[in-house]
């Protein structure tokens, strides 16, 4: 018997029309877990290594984590695999909700879609039964209606439905799937599924999902759910709101937006509102979420509510919301709250992601104001804002006009449109729009999670250890107390010894060692987190989480009957993570593609920043280029892929400088 | 004349508005009932489901209740603060109309025991894995009639919703089959 996973996958050949339901091999679950571990493992085995974005044979692999639908709460994440039509590396969008666990109740750890059917059509997983369906006559329609139509055209109103809009059936770079309270939002999954002519995907599952040492495995359970009792009684001091307590920043609930209004950036991620939160913003825009908020939500099987249903036109629930999607379209538009939360109506149920669209909506308007687009390029572009908004959402999802250019998101778009464009797609990493946020001093733990991050969310390494230091040595002193989380204790020193001024602040401080240990350790607790399909607002995102590094082997070991330990969780977790840069190593990623946008901090430290990346790629056990090493391979068993490395030139034996030959230049999709 | 005498009533309170719909306490009720104990989970074998229509705002923990072999004869639609809900939404029972509270490998029906198959359990699992705070578990003790006579026993329960379901001959012929197996 198989614990805690399926041990199938179902296989869809979409040009075929072929169905199979696949065993998987026993042994990946102790080398990768789930989710995305195997994920990575099947992009690497199967997708071939110049594959085009939208060509049949990039794989679109829906994996449920290891964990998702056993008793942990919180384990719902299903993990969205591909490569990105953005980026044109390895995506991994993630999503909560309760799809993950609803196919694993039918049987399957995922599913992997090959190939593109000839007409639209959706998938229906009941159990055993399996069916393409006709999908035209849901064509064009929203992500929400879909679902709702194909629950009722099932007469099933307990069916599980992923889904695509207008942007993901014409293919927008930043197009989402949605799926009920939650979707797979970055790096265009839901246009490469709109490349497939797949709609949705519905499921319903009857099966039993089964523990394999279930005393011990809801013992610790229970224990992580007392201490969420506890810990949410008793928030963090000394850090925001929004980030003292457990879930993702609860931005359904805080109506304090002080921090994120006059610190992050408005429009094209361009202008700061110093003194924007006054008490009488503040009034109207709590009026406003008390009034649209009809009812905060969970996933499955979680006691967190960071969802919320938003109410629009008198409905009760017109879709749901959760963290800064709340205020992207405020902002980008630089308009009011309500704005923001009414056509974060309509930008979901045309799915696409809260990040990306409304800031190349931003982009575009500031092209226009430029003189860079004209009345030309945008017939009956309207005078105001939120207008303008409007205009620019429905024209990109339909990939109308000028639209169609946008579509392709900021980099693409600046690139195809010219005459300077370039300088106002400032924004990006890897080709993807990161958070609005603009900063002074150079911090050397984010500077390296912004450079060699591979998800283009800052939010999806970040975590564990505080974003900032503590003002005094007593607050610190009352934060380590507890702090069990910590690999070891020199973490716990660094956080004493950092202060927020002087010899021992930012840039120069942490050191380079402890920066590389500090950043390697945030990143590794995700990694972890998403092969399980743990999510992040338990585990890896918040300070001082139920789940950690000291109790998540024993976790995860009883769930699916591993023998795991410290050492063998961080080896899986290496694992994965240096597939997944083996992956993105083989489609080109080099060094010069890890930097964060140019004006994300105004004092930089080259020499630094070059110390830091040179240190980092060191611990990873990275060459000088940022790929991994035989011997690093070697170490976690992945032989053949340093072997697939050496054979395509791309890792040159007992060479550790960068290899010029190899860079990459962005090429046009 | 029957005797008096004095009951504990177990009762789970339901906050519909606290509810936010994670089913969590379907996944417990289904592990504790599992054999050995939380050895599997499955929400299709729980004995509390939560009723869910997320773009009309109902979310409706209901409690496996007793099995019937009737479907009623009409539905009637409650309207509550603007919110319409069918009937069968707030019903217990394991009834011909609907796929609830039915065991989907025997189709015998499923009704809440409030977690008495473990006597160390002292407050359902389903309300202690609620941390919103939408299940509330209450004791109240009232006097009653005793009629032991009318109180059908788990057996001839389990054995009525099988000859509902299959017959008379053919569940005689299948304990006899069975009973054969030795």
């Amino acid at each position: 018997m198989r614990y805690a996973e399926t041990g199938y996958n179902l296989e869809v050949d979409l040009t075929l029309g072929n169905i199979e339901r696949v065993p998987t091999d026993p042994g990946l679950v102790e080398l990768f877990l789930g989710g995305l571990g195997t994920n990575a493992r099947l992009i690497w085995d199967e997708v071939p290594h110049d594959v085009e974005p939208f060509s049949p044979d990039n794989l679109l692999v829906f994996g449920a984590g290891l964990l998702a639908g056993t008793p942990a709460p919180g384990c719902n994440r299903t993990i969205v695999s591909c490569i990105s039509p953005q980026t044109r590396l390895f995506a991994f969008s993630m999503m909560g909700g309760f799809f993950g666990p609803e196919l694993k109740h039918a049987g399957y750890d995922k599913v992997v879609i090959r190939g593109r059917s000839p007409s639209l059509v959706y998938l229906w997983i009941h159990d055993d039964a399996v069916e393409i369906r006709d999908a035209s006559h849901l064509k064009g329609l929203g992500t929400l209606e879909t679902a709702e139509l194909i629950r009722q055209e099932l007469d099933d109103p307990k069916v599980q439905v992923s889904s695509i809009g207008l942007a993901g059936e014409n293919r927008v770079f930043f197009a989402s799937i949605e799926q009920g309270k939650s979707s797979a939002s970055r790096m265009g999954v839901g246009g490469v599924m709109g490349g497939k002519n797949l709609k949705a995907i519905a499921v319903r599952g009857s099966k039993d999902i089964n523990i394999a040492r279930p005393a011990e495995f809801i013992e610790l359970c229970k224990e992580a759910l007392q201490y969420i009792k506890v810990r949410e009684k008793n928030p963090i001091p000394g850090v925001m709101p929004i980030l003292a307590g457990l879930g993702s920043p609860q931005e359904m609930v805080v109506h304090d937006e002080k921090w994120h209004t006059e610190n992050f950036m408005w429009g094209n991620a361009r202008h700061r509102r110093k003194g924007f939160w006054t008490s009488d913003v503040q009034e109207r825009w709590t009026g406003t979420m008390e009034s649209m908020r009809t009812r905060l939500l969970s996933c499955h099987n979680c006691p967190m509510k960071c969802g919320a249903a938003i109410s629009v036109d008198k409905r009760f629930c017109s879709y749901m919301m959760k963290c800064f999607s709340k205020l992207t379209y405020t902002m980008g538009a630089m308009s009011d709250l309500e704005f923001g939360l009414r056509i974060a109506q309509k930008a979901t149920e045309h799915g696409v992601d809260a990040f990306s669209a409304p800031q190349t909506m931003a982009f575009a308007v500031e092209l226009y104001e430029a003189g860079i687009l004209t009345p030309g390029d945008m017939p009956g572009f309207p005078l105001d804002n939120e207008g303008r908004f409007y205009w620019l959402l429905d024209h990109i999802v339909r990939r109308e006009g000028i639209g169609d250019v946008l579509a392709d998101g900021t980099y693409w778009a600046a690139k195809r449109i010219g005459k300077g464009a370039e300088e106002y797609a400032h924004n990006n990493i890897k080709k993807t729009e990161q958070l609005p946020l603009k900063l002074g001093m150079l911090n050397p733990i984010y500077f390296l999670m912004y450079c060699t991050g591979e998800k283009s969310n800052i939010t999806q390494i970040e975590g564990n250890f505080p974003q900032a230091p503590f003002e005094t040595r007593e607050e610190r002193e009352a934060f380590v107390k507890d702090w069990v989380h910590v690999p070891d204790e020199r973490f716990k020193q660094w956080f004493l010894e950092w202060e927020t001024r002087g010899e021992k602040s930012i840039p120069f401080y942490p050191p380079a060692e402890a920066t590389c240990e500090i950043v390697h350790w945030q990143e590794k607790m995700h990694y972890i987190d998403d092969s399980t399909g743990m999510c992040a607002g338990l585990s890896s995102f918040p300070l001082k989480p139920p789940f950690h590094m000291h109790n998540l082997p024993a976790l995860i070991g009883a769930g699916a009957g591993l023998d795991l330990d410290e050492g063998t969780l961080d080896t899986i977790a290496a694992r994965v993570r240096n597939l997944v840069r083996a992956i993105n190593v083989r489609r080109g990623l080099r060094r010069a593609d890890e930097k964060p946008p140019e004006d994300h901090w105004k004092r930089r430290f080259p020499e630094l920043e070059q110390k830091l990346l040179d240190e980092y790629y060191k611990f990873k056990g990275w060459t000088s280029d940022g790929i991994p090493t035989r011997e690093t391979l070697h170490a976690l068993s992945l032989d053949d892929v340093a072997e697939d490395l050496v054979e395509r030139g791309i890792l040159v034996e007992g060479a550790t400088g960068p290899d010029a030959d190899t860079s990459r230049e962005g090429t046009e999709p | 004349m029957n005797a008096v005498r004095r009951k504990i009533i177990k009762t789970i309170k339901i906050d519909t508005d606290k509810c936010n719909g994670c089913q969590a306490c379907e996944v417990i009720c289904s592990a504790l009932h599992s054999t050995p104990k939380y050895s599997s989970n499955n929400p299709e074998r729980a004995r509390i489901r939560v009723v869910r229509d997320p773009l009309a705002d109902i979310y409706v923990p209901v409690y496996g209740g007793e099995y019937t072999s009737a479907e009623c004869a009409g539905r009637d639609v409650y309207v509550i603060g603007g919110k319409e809900y069918d009937e069968c939404a707030f019903c217990r029972a394991s009834c011909p109309s609907r796929g609830l509270f039915k065991e989907p490998d025997s189709a015998l029906s499923l009704k809440c025991d409030m977690c008495e198959v473990d006597p160390t359990i002292t407050e359902p699992l389903c309300v202690q894995w609620c941390l919103t705070g939408a299940l509330k578990y209450e004791e109240r003790e009232e006097e009653v009639e005793e009629d032991e006579a009318a109180k059908p026993a788990e057996l001839d329960l389990g054995l009525e919703s099988l000859i509902d379901r299959f017959g008379v001959q053919e569940t005689l012929a299948a304990v006899a089959r069975l009973s054969r197996r030795g």
